[in-house]
């Protein structure tokens, strides 16, 4: 019943957002205003309706009707209360559904606020998110529907339908599968609704941009109306891949927390854009230039964030994240190649209204050093998007797979990446419009000057590696030129107010949340910085087969291997689990427990690394093999990883940054003084 | 004479196949370490566990090259040979990289040639903006260094500060 009631209102919600696209089309285009509003109403109408759908899913697969395919191989009785909810996401159909939940909630949210505000652009909002909507919901009607019971033919075939095949017995399996055991971990639970909220919260700015190209209101309107859409879905998109990466870190048990899987990649892509975005659309809004490259860069971090989902759902890309494969690959092509297509003949059908209100004033001006801040986003991105699709052009065109592994990557970006933190010290010193080289020089000069501490400190403690070097002056050379700005704002408070040092560096950052965010953001990334090459250039590792009592030694560490237990838990799974000891410097830093667990329902095998970690180094241990009792004899892998938690502690400051410049304005009068008078200007 | 040439002959061969055992057991060696097996496994990955490198691969499979290339380096086998046999078994993707040859040319080139081409197109843009900026009347510079009120009046008081 549930699972009917699930389907139907899932078709329903289907017809509800074509209709909605359709009519909300036709009626700004025939200026029918009744049939705009209606269409207004169909788009609210899908976020209840698929959340009725959403609960149903829920319903069944908390009450175990295992008799559902979805419920079936996504959940098993062991499986704890919340593991079973999120099970929702947890799978192909299901994760569709939650995808379109999401966009349902976002369209919603978007123009229910503004929309007297708006109303021009927003008949374009709903044809734009309704159809995006319309087309998840079609892969969840016609291909991958969660809600299909389980049928056994007379010849003893297994089927998945609604409703009865000709002949068919229904199937009521005893227990489900579970979850697949790498993503029974709390990371797992909230890094795809993060990363699907980064996602989905894309298609807002995007479908203002299409809305603005379509209406030719192509000042900085659409920008202003998505600036906080813009920061939030890019906050989302941050701390899924940050979480993504903790998670791999804890239960994938290689040392690491990015290999540079292409479904790692897949929701890098969007972010990339996404990052060349927020910096590109603040010239347009202090000088009114780079409208057509906004335009591209919103348009392909959309098609990004399709392309990412493909890659993830479709199975196009066999890799530890594509756990999931089905048909639906070919649909999910050809729309984002249409969508692609439609959206760039728009953007070139109004090429000309979107010429810049100002011309460039200096090659050594803000504005000059944030194309360049594009232009190795895009290098990056190329890169990515290259190692990603190279094999499969590979197998087209030669019928040979190749590997496109770290090393590329690494190579690759890395000169990038240093370009970037360059760009990163050198442009919040720059000045908009018209200066010159000795203008920057004059600004830079102390920041640099101090900056040059680190490489002399660095080198003086011993570290030869060129790159590391270079990288630890580059970390330096942020920091000092954010603390500098910092400074130079809090004295000017100091000042102008009298006030508390504390409360000054409060108010200058609350004042103007977007520069003084950045700030922090940059701070964050230069923190994450200083623990990736902590780990790229200074990881050790080890391995070795033990018998009781025997040592390992790396380093400054040296493990002792004490025990192991072999047994089978309620769950279905066989866990063998070492107890090792470790000294560092001779002395006893405690005791660790690596773990391979054996899921028999799914036969897989999931290391869980034992980690004593610290803020200088993670002591990163790994059960390799282990061999029958009678020997007691066990193989461990160890790694060294200096600076790993520079990663995490990066991360944090990199979000509470993004947080800073998306926080709302206090004061509503202060945020529209902001907006400059100049693209009123421009239009008259 | 002929016994004792034939004793000759005898210990001679003798000689030779204990020649022969004790160079083939130098030639194992002692058995190689896990680093070793690892430093070469980490350039490898099998076809069924996809962007797993081999030496972390936790799967069956997976251990069982491992043990093929301890068997090989305690053979006498360079890292490079190992390889190559990998890739005579299984393809050229047991590789991290693709090798550089025939179509893989195009996944080393493309990205430096993409990004030449886009640094050149923002030179020329960048200068046919400042070019048109020249010809063009000057525009209110120090009213744009910073539009932001908030932002220009700490400018000018850190100004009248210095």
């Amino acid at each position: 019943m549930l699972a009917n009631v699930g389907f139907f209102t899932i078709v329903v919600t289907f017809l509800v957002a074509l209709y909605g696209a359709g009519a909300a089309a036709y009626g700004t285009l025939r200026r029918r205003p009744a049939l705009v509003d209606s269409a207004r109403h169909a788009m609210l109408l899908t976020w209840p309706l698929l959340s009725v759908a959403s609960g149903c899913l829920i319903g069944l697969l908390v009450s175990g009707a295992y008799d559902i395919a979805y419920v079936a191989s996504t959940t098993s009785s062991a499986m704890p209360l919340y593991l079973k909810i999120t099970s929702w996401w947890g799978g192909q159909a299901g994760s569709l559904l939650f995808w379109s939940w999401l966009m349902a909630a976002f369209a919603t949210a978007a123009s229910a606020r503004n929309w007297e505000r708006d109303r021009e652009f927003l008949p374009w909002v709903i044809v734009v998110t309704m159809i995006t909507l319309a087309f998840f919901l079609s892969l969840v009607v016609f291909f991958e529907n969660p809600f299909a019971r389980l049928w056994m033919t007379v010849d003893g075939q297994q089927l998945k339908a609604l409703f009865q095949p000709a002949g068919a017995v229904p199937l009521f399996p005893a227990d489900g599968n579970g979850l697949n055991p790498l993503l029974r971990h709390p990371g797992m639970v909230i890094h795809p609704p993060m990363l699907y909220l980064g996602f989905v919260s894309f298609v807002i700015p995007f479908a203002f941009a299409m809305a603005a190209l379509i209406t030719r209101r192509t000042d900085d309107r659409w920008i202003r109306i998505t600036r906080r859409w813009t920061l939030v879905a890019w906050l989302f998109l941050s701390l899924g891949l940050i979480l993504g990466g903790r998670w791999a870190y804890d239960v994938l048990g290689w040392g690491g927390y990015w290999g540079w899987d292409p479904v790692e990649i897949a929701a890098f892509m969007p972010w990339l854009t996404g990052t060349a975005f927020l910096h590109s659309v603040v010239v347009q809004e202090k000088r009114g230039i780079l409208k057509h490259w906004n335009m591209v860069l919103i348009i392909l971090t959309y098609s990004l964030v399709i392309f990412g989902t493909f890659l993830t759902r479709s199975g196009v890309l066999s890799s530890v994240h594509s756990f999931a494969q089905s048909a639906i690959g070919p649909m999910f092509f050809a729309f984002i190649g249409l969508t692609f297509v439609i959206s760039l003949s728009v953007l070139i059908s109004r090429w000309s209204d979107l010429k810049g209100d100002n011309q460039l004033d200096s090659m050594f001006s803000r504005e000059a050093l944030f194309t360049l801040n594009n232009l190795l986003f895009m290098g990056i991105l190329v890169v990515c998007f290259w190692g990603v699709i190279f094999p499969l052009i590979s197998e087209i065109f030669t019928g040979q797979k190749v590997t496109v592994g770290p090393v590329f990557y690494e190579r690759a970006t890395g000169p990038l990446w240093a370009g970037l933190l360059l760009l990163m010290g050198v442009a919040p010193l720059s000045v908009y419009g018209r200066t010159s080289w000795n203008n920057l020089g004059r600004a830079a000069w102390k920041p640099m000057a101090i900056s040059l501490v680190v490489p002399l400190a660095v080198v003086l403690l011993g570290v030869q590696n060129v790159a590391a070097v270079l990288g630890y002056w580059l970390v330096g050379l942020v920091v000092a030129v954010v603390a500098y700005e910092f400074w130079r704002g809090v004295l000017a408070r100091r000042k102008l107010h009298g006030e508390h040092l504390l409360v000054a560096l409060g108010r200058l950052a609350g004042r103007n949340r977007r520069r003084y965010g950045g700030y922090i953001i940059h701070l964050g990334v230069v923190v994450m910085a200083l623990g990736i090459i902590g780990i790229e250039i200074y990881q050790t590792e080890t391995q070795g087969t033990l018998a009781r009592g025997e040592q390992l030694t790396l380093g400054r560490y040296v493990m002792t291997y004490d025990a192991l237990s072999v047994f089978d838990t309620a769950d279905g799974k066989s866990v063998a689990r070492a107890v090792v000891t470790v000294y560092k410097d001779g002395r006893n830093v405690g005791e660790l427990y690596p773990r391979r667990d054996y899921f028999y329902a799914s036969q897989q095998p999931m290391t869980i690394p034992g980690v004593r970690s610290t803020l200088e180094d993670d002591f990163y241990v790994i059960l390799v093999d282990w061999q029958p009792i009678g020997t007691q004899g066990a193989t461990f892998k160890v790694y060294h990883n200096p600076l790993v938690n520079f990663v995490w502690g990066g991360g944090l400051i990199f979000i509470l940054g993004t947080l800073v410049a998306a926080w709302p304005e206090r004061d509503p009068e202060s945020a529209r003084r902001r907006v400059p008078a100049r693209a009123g200007a421009a239009r008259a | 004479m002929r016994k004792v040439g034939l004793l000759l002959l005898g210990l001679g061969f003798a000689a030779a196949a204990l020649v022969a055992i004790a160079g083939r057991a130098a030639a194992q060696g002692p058995s190689p370490s896990d680093d070793e097996v690892n430093a070469v496994a980490k350039q490898l990955y099998c076809p069924v566990c996809e962007n797993i490198p081999l030496d972390v691969c936790p799967t069956q499979a997976c251990a069982q090259w491992r043990d093929t290339i301890r068997l090989k380096l305690s053979e006498g086998w360079s890292e490079k040979q190992i390889k190559d046999y990998f890739v005579e078994q299984y393809g050229a993707r047991v590789l991290a990289t693709p090798p550089a040859e025939g179509l893989n040319w195009l996944v080393y080139v493309l990205p430096p040639a993409a990004f030449l081409v886009g640094a050149f197109l923002l030179f020329r843009a960048l200068r046919s903006w400042r070019h048109a900026a020249a010809a063009a009347p000057a525009a209110p510079a120090a009213q744009v260094a910073n539009d932001d009120p908030y932002v220009r009046r700490l400018e000018d008081e850190l100004k009248r500060g210095a």
